[in-house]
């Protein structure tokens, strides 16, 4: 343990592997002090700055803002907000090219400076020693800080590790070509970098500190020298200068001699890095309160005739750096190029309107020589250069053929994932091979179908929890059904001798509502029936009683059919010699004659309990017939079910002739009373094809002017109009639709029937009589 | 003699073994085919029916049972490698009477012209889509899986199918876009 520090401090470091030796370029910038610029026009700052997530926008367009103000607030761990840069008016909240590789447009603050620069009241921690280490992690996380190296990682999250820090590691290497930007601020601000790095080590309480610069900075190991001496925990310490040192595991590994996991964090060998940029603002945050607003950044390149460092306000876009350090068009030739970082790991802008955002450490703009633009990428030879040139220790060629070759699952074989994106196997690479932009390529695809990989798990879940939801929900529907058929056949055992109409309704329930309808049809015409032979004080011998009202009904219907012909070929079809309507009115005739018995036994143990051997011998003897009936009445329902059906379709018609012939005043209020009784839905129905059938009466009113003028005459209509409104307004809309139809038709056949049927009517009627005798 | 101890011998043997292998078979009895769970891990899981059948599953089964494993558009060729590795046979180009392979795409109801006749909820197979009787209807872009299943039964044809937006999130490094700004 002792002897790391001791060999570093002796000045020795160990190695990494690969690694280049790129020209550095580095004293085209940093000969001169950081500058500052005036402010720009106009800042853009991008809600997501950083890795993680973005904020959540607490401010609107028009808001005056001043500087430092939070504009975003962190809704998630792993985000921080971002603040004004200087105060004036948040003009837009819109989407503006980003300073992304892809520069794809992304939610953009847009913030017009008012010129005053007016910061908010600014509230400093300077006895940050006596503060909970929770509330400084805060104010970090506050402040909008995030790693200023290069990837942006919010710092808050890295000084809040649980896990022991052995090593603090302050990355001042700065390996890549050109950028000089943590070079100056080392000069410059050693002190207050040296403060930074003192609340790091408050917080995270680690055993050793280290600062770690590349030697071909020796001002600012200088200056960091002088700044750290007071201290003999801080180490500042020089590294050789080697392209990629300045990267987190290259670094621990030349400190060190330890290599972080592969797939692991550099906490998980006790070590922690922050990069001297960082240092600086959590100084700032810390001891002035400032948030981050502000960075250095290196504008570098022989395009520009002023290159050096400025402080660039987070949202200046690139065009007004260019200005500043004034961009010459004419070594361009080839059109604008700006590099936003070095030339190693740096990406190409889009547009010169892209922001200066936190990670943001350099612009280059080379001349077209300088840096050429990438020849055609030309086959690989398999040299193997790009194998001795990586500092991770993979083998890029093979990386490169399964990337090509989207064999991603072979690459990660080759560890992919371990690739730090250095550029330095393209940088050997002697066929121009972009090598980073294959591993990029394969890496955004390998998370992309990770993310869908999740997204496929979690649909599965939902399918497949919907699918359960469905099944139970069947399975409810199901029982429920059960339940109610149980309960329904228990009420049946119960009252044996319940209405037969209602059981035939009880039957056709389950099925579709045409056989409602028809039930509702029979149960109408029973109550026709019931109406004649309303004597019904003969309950105790309900045969006779139905052999009068039916022998009744004949007689009226016998009238009805001398009167009224349309009417006529629909109780003709009741009379029909067929067994079928027989059977029909043989249902009906039973179904009433057992109401009649349920009243009478519900009426006589109360009223007549003198007689209750009398009502049990009924009873029972209604009992006996139940079963059989029951099944008769079914068979019978079934039937009465068809018949009623074309039943409704001459009553329409007839109902058509009625209203035509003046009787709606007649018609109408019974229609009303039917109505009342209906549920709204079926008053609709009803109202509509009412409506209907009048606008058809209407035209037929002509054709049949003189039946219809019969019909008015007729004292009989009147009573049977109403009935047949019953039996009208109860059926459906669409059966009425048919009904007119089939009625066209049946008014033909109808008229060759009325002869035919009213001389076999005393013979029909005779059968029954006795049928229902039995 | 020996002939008989050995026939013997080995029969004793078979019947120890043959228990042994009984008694596995249902010790370590497996309760669904292991093959269909990897084939439906395979699948994209939209659910969507292009493959002719119910759902990702089903298709599974039917693949499992030697069906065409070219017949799933959402997963496109990626799938269609999958599976051929799985199942041990060439990988064949997307069969185009299914469909073919598109971007990814999220349902969108235009939530002024719904009437809220909740028939897409109905539709959804993965309860992406919120709303009640004669309320607004709305997506959760997070569960769709984009299966068009919701399309057809909407009555007033409110539902768009709009391709998922490529953010810096999602974007996959192009190399064929040499970002170089023409100045004249």
């Amino acid at each position: 343990m002792h002897n790391v520090l001791e060999r570093l401090k002796s000045g020795r470091t160990w190695d990494f592997p690969g690694g280049v030796h790129p020209v550095d370029f580095k004293t085209i910038s940093n000969t001169t002090v950081i500058k500052r610029p005036s402010l720009p026009e106009c800042l853009y700052l991008t809600v997501k700055q950083h890795i993680g997530l973005e904020g959540q926008i607490i401010v609107a367009p028009g808001d005056k803002v001043l500087k430092g103000q939070a504009l975003t607030k962190n809704s998630h761990p792993l985000s921080v907000p971002v603040h004004a840069p200087t105060s004036g008016e948040v003009v837009a909240i819109a989407p503006h090219v980003s300073a992304h590789p892809s520069g794809i447009a992304e939610a953009t603050l847009q913030i017009k400076p008012d010129g005053e620069d007016k910061w908010i009241d600014l509230t400093p921690l300077t006895n940050y020693q006596s503060l909970p280490k929770p509330e400084l992690i805060e104010a970090i996380c506050s402040a909008g800080i995030a790693g200023m190296g290069g990837a942006g990682f919010p710092t808050h999250i890295k000084v809040g590790v649980q896990k022991e820090v052995e090593y603090l590691i302050i990355n001042g290497v700065e390996c890549e070509p050109y950028i000089t930007s943590d070079d100056r601020l080392m000069r410059e601000h050693a002190w207050q970098i040296r403060q930074g790095i003192d609340v790091l080590t408050h917080i995270l309480n680690p055993k050793h500190i280290i600062i770690a610069i590349e030697d071909n900075k020796p001002k600012a190991i200088e200056a960091m020298q002088v700044a750290c001496q007071e201290n003999r925990k801080y180490l500042v310490c020089s590294v050789p200068t080697k392209y990629p040192a300045g990267g987190e595991k290259q670094l621990i590994q030349m400190l060190l001699n330890k290599e972080v996991p592969s797939g692991g964090l550099p906490i998980d060998i006790g070590v922690l890095t922050h990069n001297v940029g960082t240092c600086y603002a959590i100084a700032d945050a810390v001891f002035s309160g400032k948030p981050l607003i502000e960075r250095v950044i290196t504008l570098t390149g022989k395009a520009l005739s002023k290159p050096g460092n400025v402080w660039a306000l987070l949202g200046t876009p690139m065009s007004h750096l260019l200005d500043f350090a004034e961009y010459d068009v004419k070594k361009q030739k080839r059109g604008q190029r700006l590099i936003m970082g070095g030339p190693m790991m740096g990406f190409s802008l889009r547009s010169d309107h892209v922001p200066v955002v936190k990670v943001s450490n350099c612009l280059l703009v080379p001349t077209d020589s300088e840096i050429p633009l990438t020849e055609a990428e030309q086959a690989c030879i398999r040299c193997g250069a790009c194998a001795d040139a990586c500092p991770a220790g993979l083998l890029p060629q093979q990386l490169y053929w399964h990337s090509k070759a989207k064999e991603l699952d072979k690459a990660q074989d080759y560890n992919l994932f371990d690739c730090i994106e250095c550029g330095a196997c393209a940088y050997v690479c002697p066929s121009q091979i972009p090598l980073v932009q294959y591993y990029r390529q394969a890496k955004a695809t390998i998370r992309e179908d990770e993310k869908e990989q999740i997204k496929a798990a979690k649909a599965k879940e939902r399918f497949e929890a919907r699918q359960a939801r469905l099944e139970r929900e069947k399975e409810a529907r199901e029982e429920k059904h059960r339940l109610a058929a149980e309960a329904r056949k228990k009420r049946a055992e119960a009252t044996p001798v319940k209405d037969t109409a209602d059981q035939i309704d009880d039957s056709v329930s389950e099925s579709d509502p045409k056989a409602k309808v028809a039930a509702a049809l029979a149960r109408a015409k029973a109550k026709k029936l019931q109406s004649a032979p309303s004597n019904t004080e003969s309950t105790e011998q309900p045969e006779k009683a139905q052999k009068s009202a039916a022998v009744q009904a004949a007689i009226a219907r016998a009238k009805a059919k001398k009167e009224q012909q349309a009417q006529q070929t629909a109780e003709a079809k009741e009379e029909t010699p067929s067994q079928k309507s027989a059977a029909v009115r043989a249902a009906i005739a039973r179904a009433k004659a057992k109401k009649e018995a349920a009243q009478q036994n519900l009426e006589k143990p109360t009223a007549e309990s003198n007689e209750p051997q009398d009502t049990s011998s009924q009873e029972l003897e209604v009992s006996e017939m139940t079963a059989e009936e029951k099944k008769k009445a079914r068979v019978a329902a079934a039937v009465a079910k068809a018949t009623a059906k074309k039943e409704a379709e001459r009553q329409e018609k007839e109902r058509s002739d009625n209203s035509v012939a003046g009787e709606q005043a007649h018609n109408e209020p019974a229609q009303e009373v039917e109505a009342s009784e209906m549920s709204a839905e079926e008053k609709k129905k009803a109202r509509v094809a009412a409506a209907v059938a009048k606008a058809k009466a209407k035209k037929e009113a002509e054709q049949q002017e003189k039946e219809s003028t019969d019909n008015s005459v007729s004292d009989e209509q009147s009573q049977s109009a109403p009935t047949q409104e019953v039996e009208v307004s109860e059926m459906t809309a669409e059966e009425k639709k048919k009904a007119r139809v089939a009625a066209a038709v049946a008014k033909a056949k109808a008229k060759k029937q009325a002869e035919r049927q009213a001389a076999q009517q005393n013979d029909i009627d005779n059968p029954e009589d006795k049928e229902l005798t039995e | 003699m020996t002939a008989a101890i050995a026939l013997i011998a080995v029969g004793i043997l078979a019947l120890v073994f043959g228990a042994i292998l009984g008694f596995a078979a249902i010790r370590f009895k497996v309760e669904s085919d292991p093959l269909v769970d990897q084939l439906d891990e395979v699948l994209p899981q939209t659910q969507c029916g292009q493959c002719g059948y119910p759902g990702c599953r089903p298709y599974a089964e039917a693949i499992a049972n030697g069906d065409d494993i070219n017949k799933c558009p959402p997963g496109g060729e990626a799938t269609i490698k999958k599976l051929a590795d799985m199942m041990g046979v060439e990988a064949v180009p997307l069969d185009a009477a299914h469909g073919e392979e598109d971007v990814t795409k999220v349902a969108y109801i235009r939530e002024d012209e719904c009437i809220g006749c909740t028939k897409c909820i109905v539709a959804c197979p993965v309860d992406a889509i919120v709303g009640a009787t004669r309320q607004m209807h709305t997506v959760i872009t997070d569960e769709c899986t984009g299966c068009d299943l919701c399309v057809a039964p909407c009555p007033v044809d409110c539902i768009d199918m709009i391709p998922v937006k490529q953010s810096a999130q999602n974007w996959r490094w192009d190399l064929n876009s040499i970002p170089i700004k023409e100045i004249s």
